[in-house]
């Protein structure tokens, strides 16, 4: 499992750009970055290298921000790659919240997955390793 | 002072009976509105033999002491009178208080009583940043201050990181303000890297002249490491003063041996008993100035029935749980912002601010919104969760007021803090202020 930052933003012009200013500022270099957008907020999804340095960035810049546990699983970098680990988790009956993609390389991509059931995530984390998928720990991000 | 905090109830009683006997017939004697009122109610004012034959006379509104604008309420000529307040005339006329210097040595008496439930006196740093002027908030607790022979230092309000460095490094030890500019103070204080808990010496906060919540209290006490007592007072008795509560927080002890308080059905204009929430009704006892009788405050409240484990003796009512005007008519359902208290204040996952939101849809229909500020407490990582918790707080309203309510979460410190008054309501319907 690995450190993700979500941060709450009402959706208007100009917050995410100034939101990236800040971590920016404070010399955090990000990951990833992912938002769930509705018409009237955000939720801004962030992997990046300093957790702790970064939450503290947006929590002085008056942002709401909060680390949430999520899994980073490597997967083949061909067509039905992904395919394969969705099918994989829903045999293993896992539910996810969201999932998105954070990096690719030539040969793997990684997704970024919340497991919905918090208690079941260790046991899903060990299944999907036995399945052959390389499931990150929080050293190998940073 | 701790005399007659513990005086036998008896005895208070006698100093009421007393008092309100003077008092009809000096308002009789001195103010024509009173004289035409009582004739046409056809009390007479020396018939009172009993606290109970105060129910025979009419009551006096609010209106009625702006219909007699600037100075048609004063039981004493202008030469007597050494001061003046006005409560906000923020529905037009203000309301005009006047005070002799017995008044003014009462008010300062009265509110001494919360310095005194903290036990405080000549030792204590009393931090009075209540705005100074018109409003009472500001005086009142300064001569609070003085009456209890505290160092008192008159801040007023506003030019906050001014106020944090005294409180720093005047070692200010009670601070008398709106429970809202407390909170204010504190965040800010806490932005500027100072923390009030370990860096103030705070021990008590007396704070009113607007409602706060149980969760409200706790937040400050805990940011500010201190107790809060609530106060309770009105411009048109006095000020800040009429009840204050002790040190036990449950209940605010009504200088009893200054005002008479009854408790009314609002509809019906009868007095209820004991435990009954109602409408607050006072009676001043020895105010030379601007004495009422029979006033209707607006404010709801209950008589708390028994003993309090502090040992005074002065009756408390409850904390005031609305007012009859603030109440807001939505869809024809009458709608009173406790109500709306109530159920927020059992969401963590929001902080306490909040605001309520009155507009008119495109088919003329009353439409109200409550914008929520998330914590970070709230695990908000998905727009499932984020949507979860605002039907839930949108149906538990609806169950409580019987209005549907839209709620939308917002990011912190986007609703507007005052340094005045919280603004917890904003009516934007046409034709209504
Ligand atoms: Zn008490």
């Amino acid at each position: 499992m690995i450190d993700q930052i979500t941060v709450f933003l009402e959706n208007k012009r100009g917050r995410i750009a100034s939101l990236c200013r800040t971590l920016g500022d404070a010399n955090i270099n990000m990951a990833a970055l992912s938002v769930a957008d509705t018409t009237e907020y955000g939720i801004v999804r962030i992997i990046c290298s300093d957790t702790a340095a970064a939450l503290s960035a947006l929590d002085a810049g008056g942002y709401r921000a909060i680390k949430t546990k999520v899994m980073a699983i490597a997967v083949p970098h061909h067509p039905g790659g992904a395919a394969d680990l969705l099918e994989k988790l829903d045999d293993l009956d896992v539910d996810i919240e969201y999932f998105y993609c954070f990096s690719t390389t030539d040969d793997m991509a990684v997704l970024a997955l919340k497991i919905a059931d918090p208690a079941s995530a260790a046991e899903a984390s060990w299944a999907i390793e036995k399945a052959g998928f390389h499931v990150f720990d929080q050293d190998e991000v940073e | 002072m701790q005399e007659i905090l513990h005086a036998p109830h008896e005895k208070i009683e006698e100093i009421q009976l007393e008092g309100i006997k003077k008092t009809v017939i000096q308002c009789y004697e001195n103010v024509a509105f009173y004289k035409r009122s009582f004739d046409e109610a056809g009390f007479d004012p020396h018939s009172i033999k009993s606290l109970e034959d105060l129910q025979k006379a009419p009551f006096v509104t609010k209106q009625d002491l702006r219909d007699n604008y600037p100075y048609g309420m004063f039981a004493t000529p202008l030469s007597e009178v050494k001061e003046i307040h006005m409560s906000s005339g923020t529905t037009g006329v203000a309301t005009v208080g006047g005070y002799t210097q017995h008044d003014l040595d009462i008010w300062g008496e009265c509110f001494a009583r919360g310095i005194e439930y903290a036990n405080g006196g000549k030792d204590d740093v009393v931090h009075v940043c209540y705005g100074y002027g018109l409003f009472t908030g500001g005086l009142g607790a300064h001569y609070g201050g003085l009456y209890s022979g505290a160092t008192t230092i008159p801040m007023s309000a506003g030019n906050t990181e001014r106020q944090i460095r005294v409180l720093k490094e005047m070692g200010s030890t009670i601070i008398c303000c709106t429970p809202s500019y407390a909170m204010h103070i504190a965040d800010t204080a806490l932005e500027m890297g100072i923390d009030p808990a370990r860096d103030f010496h705070l021990r008590a906060g007396i704070h009113g002249a607007e409602p706060f919540s149980d969760n409200f209290r706790r937040d400050l006490e805990r940011k500010l490491n201190y107790h809060v007592l609530d106060v309770y007072g009105l411009t048109e008795t006095m000020g800040p003063g009429v009840a204050i509560e002790c040190w036990e927080q449950n209940g605010l002890h009504l200088a009893e041996d200054h005002f008479y308080a009854e408790i009314i059905d609002p509809n019906t204009g009868e007095v209820l008993p004991d435990g009954e929430w109602g409408e607050l009704v006072l009676t001043t006892i020895d105010r030379e100035a601007s004495p009422v009788v029979r006033y209707r405050t607006r404010d709801i409240t209950r008589i708390l029935p028994g003993e309090c484990a502090c040992g005074c003796t002065h009756r408390r009512i409850d904390r005031i749980h609305g007012r009859t005007d603030d109440m807001l008519i939505i869809r024809g359902v009458n709608v009173f912002p406790s109500q709306i208290e109530d159920v927020m204040k059992t969401f963590d996952q929001v902080s306490s601010w909040y605001q309520i939101e009155v507009d008119t849809d495109h088919r003329s229909l009353d439409m109200v919104t409550l914008k929520a500020e998330v914590n970070p407490d709230f695990a908000f990582d998905s727009v499932a969760a984020v949507e979860r918790l605002q039907k839930e707080i949108s149906a538990r309203l609806k169950t409580a007021l019987s209005v549907g309510v839209k709620v939308k979460l917002v990011e912190p410190k986007t609703i507007a803090r005052s340094e005045g008054k919280a603004k917890r309501i904003v009516d934007l319907r046409k034709g209504i202020k």
